[in-house]
């Protein structure tokens, strides 16, 4: 089953316009990022330092849950898990 | 837009260096870092001295070489150069040999640290073309936009957690100001702001003229330096919200190093929290960088309740670098800060004051803070502004009679009897 990924405006440029999109089942985090780039070239450099790394103003949730407080790129993602790209907000 | 002709070059992506105009943007397009400041500090260099500063008005433009403004400032004009107070009587009640604080609690004209970045913030905007400013705030930001908005002829939006302080709100309609009260906490104004900036052409002073505004609280380390004859004091410590004072406090610092005005930034810089909101404490005591957010700030000190601390992690760097430290206070603990700051010095601080003396506090008595070296306490804002929160602790006033024989007995006797009773 594929795994919905909600797309932030500023990143909609790179994937059409759209807001959801649906990638191949991934075992990781890290993979759905892989396949994330392979379906939407130009996907994994802004999300991901050169370390591959998720960047630090960008927050990547699974199941409302911040992967960093699961196992970064390497949180387990199941079948029917929503997963969103979310930039932090700055300001305050 | 032309270049700045100002000592500012534009402004730069803090994680990945990408550069951008001197623009009313915050966030870097490609990374989503945030954008700073970019200055040419070998010509700053050139053009201050200590000779030129000490020959300006005694407000924070005469560093006005660091500040992100091209032409002279517009606003706030009287903002800064707060008193610097040798504070020897909290000194022995801290158990601390020397002892100062940086008394933002009279500050010009809102009697908070504010009016530095709001000055900053809305002199800038003007050169920008804004006619409006606008904030997301806890209170006394909101009290300064609205306050040097008005002075300056600007129409004004400050958006507030519903439940502020009263004089917070007050402080803010006094001025014409149109206020905004959101039904949730700080950080979902915050959220709201975000995407209200940009949409109407308004000038959000922390939103996309932060990297502006953030800058004004640079000149408090500039002040205190200069106050101390051009000299670093061993340690700091600092409030800390989103973060964004404590950050640029350490900037300061090592700025004055690089125009050559100051002959080191060594100093141990040490963050205050609340701690029914102290993401940012908490990241630090567990050694980590990652910052949790609070979901629901709990704290009676509500100008620091932000439970997603834009700079948190900026600031924690900052805190390792300087070798500083972090602590929190709990609410009992903020209102004796409080107390304590007032009946040593004579100085009524808000409830952030009041978290930075009880920090400062148990810093000295874990040892952090050694004995014998200097500190610089930062106090914020004024108490009169959150005295709700102190209201009941502090005792009553007496009610007689315009008659010499009552005050006698009940006063003048009652209280030598008192006193017999207590030991010196």
């Amino acid at each position: 089953m594929p795994t919905k990924v909600r797309i932030p405006t500023p990143l909609r440029k790179i994937t059409r316009d759209q807001e959801v999109v649906e990638v191949d089942s991934c075992a990781t985090i890290g993979q759905l990022i892989e396949s994330l780039e392979k379906d939407y070239p130009g996907m994994k450099e802004r999300l991901c330092d050169e370390k591959g790394e998720v960047r630090r103003f960008i927050n990547v949730y699974l199941n409302d849950e911040d992967i960093r407080f699961l196992k970064n790129r390497d949180t387990p993602v199941k079948s029917g898990d929503e997963v969103s790209i979310v930039p932090a907000i700055a300001g305050g | 837009m032309d270049k700045p002709k100002g000592f500012f070059v534009g402004l730069k992506c803090r994680e990945c260096g990408r550069l951008y105009p001197a623009e009313a943007i915050h966030v870097c397009e490609f990374c989503f870092g945030p954008l700073e400041v970019d200055y040419d500090y070998a010509a700053i260099r050139r053009a201050i001295s200590r000779e030129k500063i000490a020959g300006r008005a005694k407000t924070m433009w005469r560093y006005k070489e660091l500040l992100p403004i091209q032409g002279e400032p517009t606003v706030g004009m009287q903002v800064g150069f707060t008193p610097l107070i040798k504070a020897d009587r909290l000194a022995r009640a801290l158990g601390l040999r020397e002892c100062y604080i940086k008394n933002d609690t009279v500050n010009y004209p809102t009697l908070s640290f504010k009016d530095r970045v709001v000055s900053v913030a809305l002199s800038r905007a003007r050169e920008l073309g804004f006619t409006t400013v606008a904030c997301a705030s806890t209170g006394n930001l909101a009290n300064s936009v609205a306050a040097n908005a008005a002075s300056a002829g600007l129409r004004s939006y400050v958006l507030i957690p519903a439940d502020l302080e009263q004089p917070k709100i007050l402080g803010s309609l006094i001025f014409g100001s149109n206020v905004v009260g959101i039904q949730g906490a700080y950080d979902q104004v915050n959220r709201l702001c975000s995407e209200i900036a940009g949409k109407y052409g308004w000038a959000f002073v922390n939103v996309n003229i932060r990297p502006y505004y953030a800058e004004g609280s640079k000149t408090i380390s500039y002040e205190i330096v200069e106050q101390l004859g051009w000299t670093v004091p061993q340690h700091m410590v600092v409030c800390m919200a989103s973060g964004s004072l404590l950050t640029k406090v350490h900037k300061g610092l090592h700025e004055l190093v690089k125009v050559g005005l100051a002959p080191s930034a060594d100093c141990r810089i040490h963050g205050a929290q609340a701690t029914g909101c102290a993401p940012i404490s908490h990241a630090f005591k567990n050694g980590t960088d990652i910052i949790k957010p609070v979901a629901q700030p709990r704290t009676i000190a509500k100008s620091l309740a932000i439970g997603t601390p834009a700079d948190g992690y900026y600031a924690i760097k900052s805190m390792k670098e300087s070798g500083g430290s972090c602590e929190d206070a709990t609410d009992e603990e903020i209102i004796e800060g409080i107390r304590l700051l007032a009946s040593t010095e004579g100085i009524f601080a808000e409830t952030a004051g009041g978290v930075t003396v009880a920090c400062a506090r148990k810093l000295v008595a874990s040892g952090v803070i050694p004995h014998n070296q200097s500190v610089v306490l930062c106090i914020t804002g004024h108490g009169l502004k959150t005295h709700e929160a102190v209201m009941g602790h502090c005792g009553h006033p007496r009610v007689i009679h315009a008659k010499l024989s009552e005050f006698d007995e009940k006063v003048y006797q009652a209280d030598s009897r008192k006193h017999a009773e207590t030991p010196a």
